[in-house]
């Protein structure tokens, strides 16, 4: 038997499920329950010590989860995965494994407005300091590395502009502070972008977005990729020291190289709680079936609107970086070959009002509050997901108060433009 | 040969053919990673001999121990061995005087002596360093999926359901991730001095 390379749709379909063993069901059963019966007080013993394979209760794990965690990890090309609440529930579980009180990170300014929230006001109150840097000049990650920088924290495409980060030149800053990289790769997915290949030790994702793709579930994701030596220096102690709630276990000794990721289920889930639904679970995993399919569309689509409206009157720039000439045209050519994404900004001659004014006229375009849903989405972030930014910073992270951004959903692309014509007229 | 990574079909092939298996350094303290990989080992159906010479008299999940692989006095397929890198070269030329030769050495997780693998391989013996048995077994067969662990591998086949003693089927589609670009730069940045 020879190995087999199976093609990235292939695996979307098919990592991590199996036929049931007892009812030969082919679609992964939604396992909705709380917990799992022990064979018997040996065996409810090995598991608890973590000397077993297999389940407990559904705040550690579940199997319908664990069929969207094999999945992720296959698709981001990673050795193991934990799937959680919310994209917000990952970067906390994450962050925890790493940070004690006193510690910093480095993040990217251009990030998801609520993920400058979390940094900014959460994670200070646990004492995890983050420190700011510009994804469009590498020398201010250089700079901001002090011997408490504990990981660097990046997105792959950012949110809300759209623009393309630089993962090799910031994975070179990490590997020489000595620290992990992870990366948001929500706005890509990794049929675009997989941030493991460029360098990332850990990718995290809201599953909300594209590979949900319905607008459906919640859910988030962390996948290890098993690159990081964690017990080189006494920086890591959660991976390298003797755990006391398990016996003096030592998680990276045991566990390798999906060490990270069992760190997160077993010090991180099952501590701090937010486990996803089974039912979550089971819509995202349907929904990733057809990712590939529905990222090519997207794209497509994003492309269409972008010319569109860069071509058009009212228009004063649209930010895309699948367009010939934009600014990260050329890092998008590099990272992201089959599309930019199908996420971005533009601003309009008529500033404030003319946005708001846009927003209220799109008869298919919806205005809420996320993205990467099968409809086409609008929003004016610097008075919503950005709107807790002062000016200034709604610059920096890509939402002036003249900025709209677009989230192109799959439905025919004429449809779109006729609808954004339409309402750029009115 | 190259020990940074290996193609899933020699390690399939190595857990599918042994079926002695003699774990130089196994514990009889149940929180150790030595006793539940023998435990799991035993569990799936192997012939499990612990060898560790502080502990003769006493044995392990029924298994006398015995104090160094001379003393086992029958063949066996591979030794297990649970010591730190430093330990491994003595157990190798143990091994090497062994007859009939056992076919795998096999260093854990953690565990790598290029030096006494070059050793047992000019004298036939496959090798395979840095690796845990009970993590390549619960990978290859995806039993480890329940960790979400990514076990490289796909099947279409009805799951079996994992019972004690029951071997279970290594003989998926492999995904070939053995050789992904990151457990190679893992592989590498651990060699690299930084
Ligand atoms: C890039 C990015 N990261 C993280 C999040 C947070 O994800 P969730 O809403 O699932 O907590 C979002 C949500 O909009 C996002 O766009």
């Amino acid at each position: 038997m020879t190995d087999r390379l199976p093609g990235f749709s292939t695996l979307a379909v098919h990592a991590g499920a199996q036929p049931d063993p007892t009812t030969g069901a082919r679609a992964t059963p939604i396992y909705q329950t709380t917990s799992f019966v022990f064979n018997d007080a040996d065996h409810a013993a090995s598991l608890f010590g973590l000397q077993a394979f297999g389940n407990i209760y559904t705040r550690i794990g579940n199997p319908t989860q664990a069929v969207l965690e094999e999945r992720v990890a296959a698709l981001e090309g990673g050795t193991a995965a934990l799937a959680v609440a919310s994209g917000h529930a990952a970067q906390v579980v994450v962050l925890q494994q790493l940070l004690k009180p006193g510690d910093e990170f480095i993040a990217a300014r251009k990030l998801y407005g609520g993920s400058i929230n979390q940094f900014t006001h959460a994670f200070k109150s646990f004492g995890w300091n983050v420190v700011w840097a510009d994804p469009d000049e590498i020398s201010s990650f250089e700079r901001a590395v002090t011997p408490h920088t504990k990981a660097i924290f990046i997105e792959s495409i950012a949110n809300p502009s759209g623009s393309i980060t630089d993962i090799e030149a910031i994975a070179a800053v990490a590997r020489k502070a000595g620290v992990p990289l992870i990366v948001d790769n929500t706005l890509a997915s990794p049929y675009l972008i997989r941030p493991i290949d460029h360098g990332a030790d850990i990718v995290v994702h809201s599953l909300t977005k594209f590979l949900g793709g319905h607008g459906n579930s919640l859910g988030g994701i962390i996948v290890d990729a098993g690159t990081f030596d964690w017990s080189k220096d006494n920086k890591y102690p959660m991976l390298s020291e003797p755990r006391p709630e398990y016996h003096g276990i030592k998680i990276q000794e045991t566990f390798g190289n999906f060490a990270f990721a069992i760190a997160c289920r077993v010090l991180g889930l099952r501590d701090l709680g937010p486990a996803i639904s089974p039912f979550n679970a089971f819509m995202i995993l349907t929904g990733i079936e057809t990712l590939p399919l529905r990222m090519q569309k997207h794209c497509e689509n994003a492309k269409a609107v972008a010319e569109f409206l860069s071509g058009h009157r009212a228009v004063a720039a649209v930010n895309y970086a699948g367009l010939a000439g934009d600014k990260y045209n050329n890092l998008a050519r590099k990272y992201a070959p089959k599309g930019a994404g199908a996420v971005f900004t533009f601003s309009l001659k008529g500033g404030y009002d003319a946005g708001v004014n846009l927003v209220s006229n799109l008869k298919l375009f919806s205005h809420l509050a996320n993205v990467g849903d099968t409809r086409s989405l609008v929003i004016h972030p610097a008075s919503t997901t950005h709107s807790q930014l002062d000016d200034a910073a709604k610059v920096k992270s890509g939402a002036a108060p003249d900025v709209v951004r677009l989230s192109i959903g799959i439905e025919d692309k004429e449809d779109l433009i006729a609808d954004l014509d339409q309402a750029l007229s009115a | 040969m190259n020990h940074d990574t290996y193609a899933d079909n020699y390690i399939r092939e190595i857990l599918n053919g042994v079926k002695s298996i003699a774990m130089v350094g196994a514990s009889p303290v149940n929180v150790r990673p030595s006793y539940f990989a023998f435990k799991y080992l035993a569990q799936r159906g192997y012939d499990m001999i612990p060898v560790n010479p502080g502990h003769v008299g006493k044995s392990l999940l029924d298994k006398p121990f015995v104090g160094s692989l001379r003393e086992i006095g029958r063949p066996i397929d591979m030794i297990d061995i649970f010591r730190n890198s430093s330990h491994i070269m003595p157990v190798v030329d143990e091994a090497l005087q062994l007859m009939p030769l056992p076919k795998v050495i096999w260093m854990q997780l953690g565990a790598r002596d290029d030096a006494a693998a070059e050793k047992a391989e000019a004298a036939g013996i496959k090798v395979v360093m840095n690796r845990c048995p009970k993590i390549e077994y619960g990978r290859l067969s995806s039993e480890i999926s329940w960790m979400g662990v990514n076990s490289r591998t796909l099947s279409s086949k009805r799951a079996p359901m994992p019972t004690q003693g029951m071997r279970l089927s290594l003989n998926r589609m492999s995904v070939g991730g053995g050789e992904t670009t990151a457990s190679d730069r893992a592989a590498k940045n651990k060699n690299d001095p930084t």
